[in-house]
């Protein structure tokens, strides 16, 4: 007993490191993708009578005329800048919408509701009441939804997003397309060097070795702009081309800025995640074995088949999932020679983390990404077995 | 009733918003050691337009205060501002900032608003307030140069070479790749007028849905041939390499490329889009009098005019532009032709409308990147 708290008090660092660093920022970002209260905190009279509402009937004047106290109040404390913007995600248009009418709201009139309409005829309109309701809402499913090309309204229904928004489904399909091809790629490239080097010389392995990891060593950004200089239009690859005669100068191939570029590069970046765990396991296998299976009469492609390969299996495994979810993640990569067709899921991520500030709903694709990696985890462990996988 | 009960409600947010910053500092403080205190840190965009601000504001402003200047580099947007005003941790100063994610962050309250009393006025005593090109004082940003989305070919590549937007649009007349700036901003306006629309009805016709439509429809057609470009150093690269033929950029890059690097590109100032670079200073700065005494002297004209020396971008003082002359290390090069500003370049000429960027940045960018997508 007092030797296993003994134990588990040399694992609290790390535990404590791991909950503070990684694990509480997480929840608190996905938090995020489902709490949004940033209307409900500044517009405190409007917000109740928008939750009373039921969505679909003519909004009442008792509606204006909260909307206008809050509206005067908000533009006083200087925080109707984040309402707006808040409200500008569920009605393009309605940023200004507020600002212009915020900054005349003192001077409105009972009744408000003709007061605010004339001002702005958009008020008139069910739609913005309805996105103001979304907007109200301190828990809201809207981000999600939008993550996963799902539209919440107003009056409380969630529709299909309308075809010219659709984005996302594409982008996560896109996601598991192109990290699958990735990590065959991988595989079918880094098996043979594996192998290779667990059945040489030592002295020799360790060079060939010493080749696998320099790459791993270099910056993702050098590698990455390494290919464009390769594959380019006027890169090394097409020059070698046409000086060969393979291709005239002037129908040179497009290699890079688009999925074949996002492909080569992820390739050369994830191979040493995979050779690294596939070496380690074709390590420990004994000679004996495969001569034993020569000697009772087996070919060469029979004894790799039956009884070299299930051997590494174990080393398949760790490859393909270490590669799979590493590559499911990459942003800049693709960023760099994607194009428009080698996107991933994480560029979208990353542009609203750093372009729109759209926070909640980067939050909200990262929480469905996490659950699809999960799942396809879950899936893995079914078809084949976490506890057969082994890292060396 | 419900105010009560939002109260609890808001405490536990904040507390969360808090330990969520505290996260984010972390991340920040290592950034944070290197500066002392008294050194103001001045973001921009590096590259030759960095340069000439040290140039003309960092170099000059650092002799006369004795203060230093650590010079930064950033890609744009509201990301690191938001995380730094967040996380109670803010290492920026000053900052150069597009005018619509300005406007955005002074709403949010991530900017200091800057009282434009603390501008100076004109040689000939005119206040600054008359001295600026309109638009470009603003409650959290000072206007500091003109610059300008254009398009640009290789002179030795592409001979004759295009005159209008329309043959940017125009795959039969001039086929090969075009970049891009992987935004809808600049694309959707040059879309427009290359589908006849005139430049100052752009944005009236692109808040309608049939107008961004119509916009789209136009990117589509050469879309198969598009390079999307992000960073602004990558345009006269990607023309350098002859990887496009044609490809939108920022004009002060362009000439960089081609007055400085002797590259053969040209400038196509046919739908060129006009916006105003601002000075900004984050909420919550450590040097805030530095910073409004930096961007002060920035705004002096004849610091403005030096600034024009070093790159092809327009003073937003008038008085400024009219002390706009030679190239700094070249006596003969004269800088005012090259200017978006030169009134020979600004025939058609689509100002950048800021509110309407602020309106439907959102909206449009996420259109922009469900069309990009579409594969």
């Amino acid at each position: 007993m007092v030797r296993r708290i003994r134990a588990l008090g040399l694992t609290l660092p790390l535990l404590a490191f791991l909950l503070a660093a990684f694990i509480i920022p997480v929840l608190l970002f996905l938090w995020q993708g489902v709490h949004d209260d940033t209307y409900a905190r500044y517009m405190p009279h409007s917000t109740p009578v928008l939750e009373a509402w039921d969505g679909v009937s003519e909004p009442t004047e008792a509606m204006y005329e909260a909307l206008q106290k809050d509206l005067v109040q908000a533009r006083k404390d200087k925080t109707i800048g984040k309402v707006a913007t808040r409200v500008n995600r569920e009605s393009p248009g309605g940023r200004s919408l507020f600002t212009s009418t915020a900054r005349k709201a003192a001077r409105l009139e009972a009744p408000y509701k003709q007061a605010m309409i004339d001002l702005k005829p958009a008020w008139g309109r069910l739609e913005t009441w309805q996105a103001l309701r979304v907007a109200a809402a301190r828990y809201t499913p809207a981000y999600l939804a939008t993550s996963v090309d799902l539209k919440y309204r107003g009056d409380g229904s969630i529709r299909r997003q309308e075809e010219k928004r659709r984005i996302h489904l594409t982008l996560f399909w896109r996601t598991i397309e192109i990290s699958a091809l990735v990590t065959i790629f991988c595989l079918l490239l880094g098996y043979p060097v594996a192998y290779l080097l667990s059945n040489l010389p030592a002295r020799r392995s360790n060079l060939l070795l010493i080749l696998v990891l320099l790459p791993f060593w270099t910056s993702i950004l050098v590698r990455t702009t390494a290919w464009i200089a390769i594959l380019q239009g006027n890169g090394v690859l097409n020059d070698l081309f046409v000086a060969f005669g393979v291709i005239g100068d002037d129908n040179r191939f497009s290699m890079v800025y688009n999925r074949t570029g996002t492909l080569v590069a992820m390739t050369h970046i994830l191979l040493p995640f995979m050779i690294l765990p596939l070496y380690a396991v074709m390590r420990t296998i004994p000679k004996a074995y495969v001569q034993a299976a020569h000697s009772l009469g087996a070919n060469g492609w029979v004894a790799f088949w039956r009884v070299y390969f299930p051997q590494t299996l174990a080393g398949v495994g760790a490859g393909v999932v270490l590669v799979f979810i590493l590559a499911t993640g990459y942003y800049i990569t693709p960023a760099l020679v994607g194009g428009q067709d080698g996107q991933m899921i994480s560029n979208l991520i990353d542009f609203h983390m750093r372009r729109s500030l759209n926070w909640p709903l980067a939050a909200a694709m990262g929480f469905v990404l996490l659950v699809l990696v999960m799942f396809l985890y879950w899936l893995y462990d079914r078809v084949s077995g976490i506890d057969r996988m082994r890292l060396g | 009733m419900v105010a009560a009960d939002a109260k609890p409600c808001l405490r536990f947010w904040e507390g969360r918003m808090r330990s969520f910053a505290f996260f984010l500092a972390a991340g920040t403080w290592f950034a944070a050691t290197d500066a002392l205190a008294g050194d103001l840190t001045v973001v921009s965009w590096g590259g030759p337009y960095t340069k000439s601000q040290v140039e003309a504001y960092h170099k000059p402003w650092m002799a006369r205060t004795g203060h230093r200047i650590l010079s930064e580099d950033y890609s744009g947007g509201l990301s690191e501002i938001k995380s730094q005003v967040l996380a109670g941790n803010v290492t920026w100063d000053v900052v150069d900032i597009e005018a619509a994610e300005g406007l955005l962050g002074c709403d949010e309250g991530f900017l200091e608003e800057i009282d434009p009393s603390i501008l100076p006025p004109a040689p000939d005593g005119t206040p600054a307030e008359q001295d600026f090109l309109e638009g470009a004082i603003s409650p959290c940003m000072i206007g500091q140069v003109v610059a300008s989305m254009v398009f640009a070919y290789d002179r030795e590549r592409l001979s004759p070479g295009p005159t209008t937007i329309h043959d940017f649009f125009d795959l039969e007349k001039f086929p090969g790749r075009r970049g891009m700036r992987r935004s809808p901003k600049a694309a959707l306006e040059m879309a427009l007028v290359a589908d006849g629309v005139l430049p100052d009805q752009v944005y009236a016709v692109l808040a309608t849905p049939e107008g961004v439509d119509r916009a789209f429809a136009r990117l589509d057609s050469i879309k198969e041939q598009v390079v999307w470009w992000e960073a602004s150093s990558h345009a006269p690269q990607l023309l350098a390499d002859g990887e496009v033929v044609m490809s939108t950029a920022y004009n002060g890059r362009i000439f960089d490329a081609s007055a400085l690097e002797g590259r053969s590109l040209a400038i196509v100032w046919d739908a060129q889009v006009l916006e105003i670079g601002h000075w900004a200073i984050v909420k919550g700065a450590q040097n805030l009098d530095l910073a409004l005494d930096f961007i002060a002297f920035a705004s002096k004209p004849e610091n403005m005019a030096v600034q024009s020396s070093w790159i092809s971008y327009a003073p937003v003082r008038h008085t400024a532009a009219g002390m706009i002359g030679f190239h700094h290390s070249n006596p003969e090069l004269d800088m005012r032709p090259h200017m978006p500003t030169w009134p020979d370049n600004l025939k058609t000429v689509i100002w950048q409308d800021v509110e309407f960027w602020a309106d439907y940045l959102d909206e449009l960018n996420e259109r922009f990147n469900a069309w990009l997508a579409e594969g």
